[in-house]
C-alpha cells in the first residue's frame, strides 16, 4: 500500500483536486439558485429541480471545458518538452492523458443524466402550472404575458395552454440543442467502448467527430433565455418576500405590489469552451500542417509474420527515443491517422516504424506496399509524440518488457543506447540494461538484429526482480511495458512488492505504454 | 471499412437505448408526469431490450470479450432461434418497441437512441450479419512445465526460419549497407562475444 502512494500521489492529488471542484461548484450552484431572491417565484413553480438542474448546468459546463485539452497532444508534448526541469511524477502525469479524458466524460455522462432528468421535472410543473386554473400563486405567474409589447415579461415558457412539452422542447432552441447534444453524446459513448475501440476503430473515430455537434449545441443552447428570475428593478420595487403573498392583489392599483417583471439568463457555456475549443483548432490545424509536409520513404522492408518496415525521412523531423507519430496514407483512407512507435534510433539519419496487420487499414497499407509493380503510396506523417520511453535514460537500471509488437519502442531505446555507447556519451546515466522480448513464434529479435542472450519460455517475473533488487541495492530501476493489461497488472505488482519502502534503497518505477 | 461487423456497435447502443428507456420510465412514472403509464411502458420494454442484448454476440474474426455472467442469457436467447439470430428481425422488433416511448417527452431519448439502434441493425442484415451465440470452452488442464520450450538445436549464429533458406552468406553480411532485403543492416559490425 505504502509502495502504491509513493508511486502514484500525484495522480490522486490531481483527480482529487477536480472532484473536489466538481463537488464545490455543484453544491455552490445548488445553493445560489435555492436561496436566491431573484429566483424566489421561479423556485414557487419549480421547487429544487430549478437548482438541481442549473448545479449540473455548471459542472456540465466545466467539464466540456476540461474534455477538448487532454487530447491535444502536440500542446501535451509541449508541456512535457518544456518541463523538463520537472519531476519524473510530474510528467508521468501527461502519460494518462486518455485515462482523464475518459474520466471527464464519464463525469459528463452523469451530470448530462442529472440535467436532462431535473429538465423533465421543470417542464412537467411549467406545464400544470400553465393548465391551473385555479387562481394560484403559480397560475398567476404562468400567465404572465410573452408580449413585450404589452410590458410583459413572462417567466413560464409554455406560452399557451395547451402546449405540450414535447412541442416546447423541439420548438425552443434550448430543447432542440439538448437532444442534439444528447444524442451525439450518447453515440460517442457506445462507439468509445473498449470492445469496439480495439476491434473496429474507424467506427469509433468517425463516430467520435460527432464531439463538432455537441460543442457547437453547447454553444448556443442557453440563448432562449429560458431560465428566468426577477429583474433588479422589480426586486426595488416589491420584494418576493412582501409581495408574494398579495398576489391575488397585483392587478389593482392601490397595491403596492406590482407584478414582478422576469428576465431570462444570458447563455454562459461559451464562455467556458471557447479557450479550449480554440486550442484544439489550432491543434488540428497544427496537425495537418506537419502533415502536409513531405515524407520521402528510402526503404521498405517486409519481415517474416507480416510484419512491414518503413524507413522515411522528413525536412525538421527530430525525435527522441521511444516517440510515436501518427501516419495516414490517403489512397487508403483520407482522414484516418493510426499511431506508430518509432523504431529508429535519434542517431540514425531516417526515422522507421514497424506495422502488423492488425485491422483493416494495417492489413490494406501492407497490401499496397506488397505491390511490386505500382508506384509505392504516399505517406502524411505527425508527430512526433513523447511517450514513457523518453525517461528510460534517466534511470540508473532499465528494465524494459515488450510483448509482441510492443517490442517496437525498446527496439529504438536499445538501438540509442548502441549509438551513445559507442559515442561514449556522458549523458547516459543507464549503466545496464535488460531486455525481455516475448516473441510468439520467432526464436531472434527481427527488429534489432541484436545478438542477445536468449532465453526460452515466459519469465518467472518475480525472480527476474529480486535478482535486479539483491544486485542494484541503491538504484532506481525503471520497468518498462508495453504489451498487454494483464501483462501490466502482474509488473505492476512486482514493482510494488520489490520496492523498498527506504526511499533511498531500490525503487521500482512502472510506466506503461498505451494507445 | 470491409471488416467491421456492426451488428456488435448496434449491441453497444441497443444496450445503452435499454437502459435509457429504463431511467426515463422510472422519472416518468415516479414523477407522475402526464400520460405517465406510457413511463411504465418503457419501464417494461427498457427491461426487455436490455435482456436481450446484453449475451454478446460471436465475433466472426478474432476473440469476443464476454460481458460478466452473460452465459445465463445466452441459453435463454439461443433458445428463439431465428427469431434472435437474424438481424432483421431485431431491427423490426426495436423500431416497433421504441415507437409507444416516444409519445412521452421523458422517453422520447430512448426512443431515438433505440431507433438508430434499430437502423444499425438493418445495416447489419443487409451485410449479412448473424447473431451467433459464445459457447463455453472446456477447461484446459493447466500443464506443468508448459511454457518451457525447448532450446534451439543448431549454434548461433541462427537465422530467422524463412532466412534458412536463403544462403548462409545473408547472416554474414553485418556490415554497415547489408543487405537491403534483410531484417537489419546493422551501422557497426557486430561480433559475437560468446559469454
Amino acid at each position: 500500500m505504502g509502495n502504491w502512494v509513493v508511486n502514484h500521489w500525484f495522480s490522486v492529488l490531481f483527480l482529487a483536486v477536480w472532484l473536489g471542484l466538481n463537488v464545490f461548484l455543484f453544491v455552490d450552484a445548488f445553493l445560489k439558485y435555492e436561496t436566491a431572491d431573484r429566483y424566489y417565484y421561479t423556485r414557487k413553480i419549480l421547487g429544487s429541480t430549478l437548482a438541481c438542474a442549473r448545479a449540473s448546468a455548471l459542472c456540465l459546463n466545466f467539464n466540456s471545458m476540461l474534455i477538448l485539452l487532454p487530447v491535444c497532444r502536440s500542446l501535451l508534448s509541449f508541456l512535457r518538452g518544456t518541463c523538463s526541469f520537472c519531476s519524473r511524477t510530474l510528467r508521468k502525469q501527461l502519460d494518462h492523458n486518455l485515462t482523464f479524458h475518459k474520466l471527464v466524460a464519464y463525469m459528463i455522462c452523469l451530470h448530462t443524466a442529472i440535467h436532462i432528468i431535473a429538465h423533465l421535472f421543470n417542464f412537467d410543473r411549467y406545464s400544470r402550472s400553465r393548465q391551473a386554473t385555479d387562481g394560484s400563486l403559480v397560475s398567476i405567474l404562468s400567465s404572465l404575458s410573452h408580449d413585450e409589447t404589452k410590458g410583459g415579461s413572462w417567466l413560464n415558457p409554455i406560452q399557451f395552454r395547451n402546449m405540450t412539452v414535447e412541442y416546447v422542447t423541439f420548438t425552443s432552441i434550448a430543447g432542440l440543442t439538448g437532444v442534439i447534444m444528447t444524442i451525439a453524446l450518447i453515440l460517442m459513448v457506445t462507439s468509445a467502448t473498449e470492445f469496439i475501440r480495439r476491434s473496429y476503430f474507424e467506427v469509433f473515430w468517425y463516430t467520435h467527430h460527432l464531439f463538432i455537434f455537441y460543442i457547437l449545441g453547447l454553444g448556443i443552447h442557453g440563448i432562449g433565455g429560458i431560465v428566468r428570475g426577477q429583474t433588479e428593478e422589480s426586486i426595488n420595487e416589491g420584494h418576493p418576500h412582501k409581495c408574494a403573498e398579495y398576489f391575488e392583489m397585483w392587478n389593482n392599483h392601490d397595491c403596492r405590489c406590482r407584478r414582478p417583471e422576469f428576465e431570462g439568463q444570458p447563455p454562459e457555456s461559451w464562455k467556458w469552451i471557447l479557450a479550449p475549443v480554440i486550442l484544439y483548432i489550432c491543434e488540428r490545424i497544427l496537425r495537418f500542417y506537419r502533415s502536409q509536409q513531405k515524407v520521402v520513404i528510402t526503404k521498405v522492408v517486409m519481415h517474416p509474420s507480416k510484419v512491414l518496415e518503413l524507413q522515411m525521412n522528413k525536412r525538421g523531423f527530430s525525435m527522441e527515443v521511444g516517440q510515436y507519430i501518427f501516419v495516414n496514407c490517403p489512397s487508403i483512407s483520407p482522414l484516418e491517422w493510426h499511431p506508430f512507435t518509432l523504431t529508429s534510433a535519434p542517431e540514425e539519419d531516417f526515422f522507421s516504424i514497424h506495422i502488423r496487420a492488425a485491422g483493416d487499414w494495417t492489413e490494406n497499407l501492407i497490401r499496397a506496399f506488397e505491390q511490386q509493380y505500382s508506384p509505392i503510396p504516399r505517406i502524411e506523417v505527425d508527430g512526433p509524440f513523447g511517450t514513457a520511453s523518453e525517461d528510460v535514460f534517466q534511470y540508473e537500471v532499465a528494465v524494459l518488457v515488450g510483448a509482441g509488437i510492443g517490442v517496437t519502442p525498446f527496439a529504438s531505446i536499445l538501438k540509442s543506447i548502441w549509438y551513445k555507447f559507442q559515442c561514449a556519451d556522458h549523458n547516459l546515466k543507464t549503466k545496464k540494461v535488460g531486455h525481455a522480448a516475448l516473441n510468439f513464434d520467432k526464436a531472434t529479435d527481427i527488429l534489432t538484429g541484436l545478438k542477445q542472450k536468449t532465453s526460452f519460455g515466459r519469465p518467472m517475473w518475480d525472480n527476474e526482480f529480486s535478482t535486479i533488487a539483491t544486485s542494484h541495492p541503491k538504484s532506481v530501476v525503471g520497468v518498462f511495458l508495453c504489451g498487454p493489461q494483464t501483462l501490466a497488472k502482474s509488473l505492476r505488482k512486482c514493482c510494488h512488492r520489490y520496492s523498498s519502502l527506504d526511499p533511498r534503497k531500490v525503487q521500482f518505477y512502472f510506466n506503461k505504454e498505451n494507445f | 471499412m470491409g471488416q467491421i461487423e456492426w451488428a456488435m456497435w448496434a449491441n453497444e447502443q441497443a444496450l445503452a437505448s435499454g437502459l435509457i428507456l429504463i431511467t426515463g420510465g422510472i422519472v416518468a412514472t415516479a414523477g407522475r408526469f402526464t400520460q405517465w403509464y406510457f413511463g411504465a411502458y418503457s419501464i417494461v420494454a427498457g427491461v426487455f431490450v436490455c435482456l436481450l442484448e446484453y449475451p454478446r454476440g460471436k465475433r466472426k474474426k478474432g476473440s469476443t470479450m464476454e460481458r460478466w455472467g452473460q452465459k445465463y442469457m445466452t441459453s435463454v436467447v439461443k433458445l428463439f432461434g431465428p427469431l434472435t439470430r437474424n438481424y432483421y428481425v431485431r431491427a423490426v422488433l426495436h423500431l416497433l418497441l421504441s415507437v409507444p416511448a416516444g409519445f412521452l417527452l421523458a422517453t422520447i431519448l430512448g426512443t431515438a437512441c433505440l431507433a438508430i439502434a434499430s437502423g444499425i441493425y438493418l445495416l447489419a442484415a443487409v451485410r449479412g450479419e448473424q447473431w451467433t451465440p459464445i459457447e463455453p470452452k472446456p477447461r484446459e488442464r493447466p500443464q506443468i512445465g508448459g511454457t518451457i520450450k525447448q532450446p534451439p538445436s543448431n549454434p548461433p549464429p541462427r537465422p530467422p526460419a524463412e532466412a534458412r533458406k536463403k544462403p548462409s552468406e545473408e547472416e554474414e553480411a553485418t556490415a554497415a549497407g547489408g543487405s537491403p532485403g534483410g531484417p537489419q543492416a546493422n551501422p557497426i559490425p557486430v561480433t559475437d562475444e560468446v559469454v
